[in-house]
């Protein structure tokens, strides 16, 4: 058993809900959303008990091109991570009525297929492949399935493509160099490689483009809020909840041990962008009166501080971006959720034209409490875990970088519980507010569930994740 | 060589049939034909040798490029069954005129002489010349035609001066003698010139800029089909074409013509981008891509020694997506007298099935990943950065970038905006060239090894 029966349980996943047809394609996709979760439990336990689930297969004879994928502890958090939130967003669906809905549900099927991939592709050109193929996807997904006005998301939507194509072509280009430098893009041949220090910042620099465009970091963020704004809620997920991870994660994967001299030189400067990411994110998130724009820059407030926390290059700024990697992506799934639930009864996503809502469905309102509050790291919760560590690696680097990175919790508490209040609380509001309904509910409390569980006990991903980043570090350090 | 006698005789048997009055099966007993041509192809591939005291040499190289060049005929002659639905009474002449167009190919890659070479290109440019004005009763076609007999023929004898300037230096007409003699010796300086002229008239038939501009207009003048043939099948020859004719004669020395060509190639890219963004028109569109495809083939030159596959990979992935691009064009535009892009609205609707294959064509075209023509950048930039031409690779990589502009304008179109017209029928055989196209082109992206190895 390895890795590589989960890409093609959710290839062909993807495949079989394309052809069930519209009525059934629903139900099909969150069958094999649940098997991949499955499958990927069970890979996680044959991992512990010491099997190899590796896979590498030679693949193209000129250039010398592996198919090998592996897996370590890291790149499992983040299959499983993936894996578990597609059922999340297939059931999320639900409540919708898509049209063409066979396509929408192997899109994300497809797109989770492509995320998995990337997650442990363990060759730079294949994990250029699977990093390129996710894009097509919520390409589409956000093309066709999206709402507002037809023009303005097909700008914004094009925008978010070549923004994001451009920055993987310099990737293609530094990779295609190291690959005359090393001869194989092997990850560990590739780890190998000791770069004089003027290359090692080009190749650095090519990679930053991609996954700074990718999570955003600013100044590479003015594709996003239009993006989430403009896509479906299922895509708004898997873009804020998944695919942004696949950036962080790179920059841990990728980045980082291969060019570290330039990391270090650098170190600085990119905790620097990452900071102003979360002072700016808050900022502007204050500003907003559309909840999903709100949340959008909320997100880069936080993913900000995710990459000021893996450029630290130390074990706590690593694990603690992990961490909070995993974290986010629960509770930002969680929170486009609740936006959703709310514009399904009100069709509005203006935050003026909420509110009121706490005394129609007193259970939607704790839930949604829970979210904001998990999301401003209050302690006991999953991203209080992450956060926390994340801001002590940066007080080890430097005080007033934790201390400025601490207002992410700040501001964000302020800025997160005003518009808890503009939308639930208030006078009752005149429209009916109809209860949360069971797979809405459902969705919730699960994600509530791994937040506070993580949050008391975030043990066994500690476990899971730290081996593999000291390995990393090993190769940082070098 | 027998494959060149082979497809001559099938030309001439294609025109038998009209006396014979088969009519009927000349497109079936064509495409039956060419497969047997191709499965001789296949069956010889392998050492070099030589025929008619070196006028033609066969080696792994023609016979691979051959191979390309028959399948794309099977496409384009497949695709003419319904295009000349109207015109059945001079079906054979349009096939048959194809099928020399592919001898006069398949000559160009086979050469041993100068005079050879001549021969084929102009079998291969006057075949063109009466595709490109075959639509008779139409002004657009006749000035197609004109434009490019006109502009084609100046081009020719610019060739012909240059092959006049060489035997003036060499004193022979045989490449492998120029070869031997162009390494050893002190060169007289109308070597060069040669060179230089005979490449600037193959640089028009590929279409490179700054000899591109009969390009626009003769693509979108000249019947869809004959601009399919044009864009794929005479692009990806006269590309091939030209690396045989400079690494057969050993004349990549100069650094100066490599500078020529580093300019000429990122002029290509850029100069077809920018265009090609405005254009409304899908089959001036696909004339400016394909002006800007030409500039990445021209990378293959700068590292001759070693460029041999990556051009046939780049050439097959290219040719194939462009087949596919163009029969979807034939299908959609079938009785329409323009090819304007808001004949492509709502297709995704209407037709997902053709939208899915044209968006396939697209994005390999674009170059992203699991198509081929992803592999086919990758490769080529990879060499071409081995070479030390970096500031090409950022030009070339820039110009991906631009290209995806227009590529996704037409998707775009495709999927967000409402179907404006009924299409009815289902005509198999572009159907069937539409999907086995890009399948094919799908398969060489997951398995390059396939065709990058042909070429050992």
């Amino acid at each position: 058993m390895d890795v590589t029966y989960l890409l093609i349980l959710l290839f062909v996943g993807a495949l079989a809900t394309y052809f069930s047809g519209d009525k059934l394609a629903s139900k099909v996709a969150l069958l094999f959303g649940l098997a991949s979760f499955g499958l990927s439990v069970y890979l996680l336990i044959l991992f512990n008990a010491g099997d190899d689930i590796g896979f590498a297969r030679s693949w193209i004879t000129r250039p010398n091109i592996a198919f090998a994928l592996k897996a370590d502890g890291l790149a499992l958090a983040m299959v499983l991570l993936t894996t578990a939130l597609t059922p999340i967003i297939i059931l999320s669906g639900f409540g919708n009525d898509f049209k063409n809905a066979k396509a929408i549900y192997a899109l994300i099927l497809f797109m989770s297929f492509a995320m998995v991939g990337t997650f442990l592709a363990a060759d730079g050109l294949l994990y250029y492949m699977f990093w390129e193929l996710s894009l097509i996807p919520i390409y589409f997904i956000a093309l066709l399935w999206g709402n507002g006005d037809a023009e303005e998301r097909k700008k914004a939507v094009v925008k978010f493509f070549i923004y994001t194509f451009a920055g993987s072509l310099f990737m293609l280009v530094a990779f295609v160099y190291l690959y005359g430098q090393a001869g194989s893009l092997l990850l560990e041949d590739l780890y190998r490689l000791n770069l004089p220090d003027n290359v090692q910042t080009w190749i650095f620099f090519a990679f930053f483009l991609a996954y700074a465009i990718k999570i955003p970091i600013i100044p590479f963020h003015t594709w996003q809020a239009a993006v989430y704004q403009k896509a479906p809620t299922v895509g708004t997920m898997l873009l804020s909840g998944i695919m942004l991870k696949m950036g962080l994660y790179s920059v841990i994967r990728w980045q980082l041990p291969i060019a570290p001299h330039a990391a270090k030189q650098y170190m600085f400067t990119l905790i620097g962008l990452g900071i102003a990411g979360v002072i700016y994110g808050s900022i502007v998130a204050l500003r907003q009166k559309d909840l999903k724009k709100l949340l959008a820059y909320s997100s880069l407030a936080h993913v900000g501080l995710i990459a000021a926390g893996s450029y630290t290059l130390t074990i706590d700024g690593l694990r603690g971006a992990v961490l909070q990697m995993i974290a986010h992506g629960f509770v930002v799934v969680g929170l486009f959720f609740a936006a959703e639930i709310i514009y399904r009864r009100y069709q509005t996503r203006a935050i003026a034209e909420m509110g009121g809502i706490r005394a129609q469905s007193p259970k939607f309102t704790s839930m949604f409490m829970i979210l904001v509050l998990a999301s401003v790291a209050l302690p006991s919760t999953f991203n209080f875990v992450g956060e926390f560590t994340v801001l002590y690696s940066l007080a080890q680097i430097n005080l007033s970088f934790a201390i400025v990175g601490g207002l992410t919790i700040i501001l964000g508490a302020y800025y997160m519980l005003r518009m808890f209040q503009h939308v639930m609380l208030g006078e009752t509001n005149a429209r009916l507010f109809q209860d949360v309904t069971f797979s809405e509910g459902l969705i919730l409390v699960l994600i509530i569930g791994v937040l506070f569980f993580f949050g008391m006990y975030p043990k066994p991903i500690n476990d899971l994740i730290t081996p593999s980043l000291q390995n990393i570090l090993i190769h940082i350090n070098r | 060589m027998n494959t060149l006698i082979a497809i001559v005789g099938l030309g001439i048997l294609c025109l038998l049939f009209e006396i014979l009055n088969l009519r009927k099966a000349i497109i079936p007993m064509t495409i039956v034909g060419l497969l047997g041509v191709l499965g001789l192809t296949v069956s010889e591939f392998g050492d070099t040798r030589s025929f008619y005291n070196n006028m033609i040499i066969v080696d792994k190289f023609s016979m691979a490029f051959s191979g390309l060049f028959i399948i794309l005929t099977i496409f384009i002659v497949a695709l003419s069954h319904n295009f000349y639905q109207n015109q059945q009474s001079k079906i054979s002449d349009f096939i048959a005129i194809k099928i020399f167009l592919l001898a006069g190919a398949v000559a160009m890659v086979a050469f041993g002489n100068l005079a050879m070479f001549f021969l084929g290109i102009e079998i291969l440019s006057i075949s063109l010349y009466i595709l490109a004005a075959s639509n008779r009763l139409n002004l657009k076609s006749n000035e197609a035609g004109m434009k490019y007999f006109l502009l084609g023929s100046f081009a020719s004898g610019i060739i012909l001066f240059g092959i006049c300037l060489i035997y003036g230096a060499m004193g022979t007409f045989d490449v492998t003698e120029i070869s031997e003699l162009s390494g050893s010796a002190e060169l007289p300086v109308w070597f060069p010139i040669g060179i230089i002229l005979v490449t600037i008239g193959m640089l028009f038939k590929v279409a490179a800029v700054p000899f591109h501009f009969w390009a626009p207009d003769v693509y979108e003048g000249s019947p869809t089909l004959t601009t399919a043939t044009m864009s794929t099948l005479v692009k990806v020859v006269a590309m091939a074409t030209l690396y045989k004719l400079l690494t057969a004669m050993k004349a990549d020395i100069s650094p100066a013509f490599q500078m020529m060509i580093v300019v000429v190639s990122m002029a290509s890219m850029t100069v077809g981008n920018i265009m090609a963004l405005k254009q409304s028109n899908v089959k001036r569109m696909l004339a400016f891509s394909g002006i800007s495809h030409a500039g990445f083939m021209l990378m293959t030159l700068l590292s001759q020694a070693i460029a041999a596959s990556s051009l046939l990979y780049y050439a097959a992935a290219y040719a194939l997506s462009g087949i596919a691009a163009f029969s979807v064009i034939l299908y959609v535009c079938r009785n329409r007298d323009n090819e304007d892009i808001t004949n492509f609205h709502g297709l995704g609707k209407t037709n997902p099935l053709l939208a899915a294959v044209l968006t396939g064509a697209l994005l390999s075209m674009a170059g992203i990943p699991v198509f081929s023509g992803f592999f086919a950048k990758l490769v080529l930039f990879n060499q071409t950065i081995q070479a030390g031409y970096i500031a090409l690779i950022i030009v070339a990589v820039v110009n991906s970038i631009i290209s995806v502009g227009y590529y996704f304008k037409l998707i775009l179109a495709m999927y967000t905006k409402e179907p404006n017209q009924e299409r009815t029928g289902t005509p198999v055989l572009i159907y069937s060239v539409a999907v086995i196209s890009i399948l094919l082109n799908l398969a060489m992206g997951l398995f390059p090894s396939f065709v990058m190895d042909l070429l050992g």
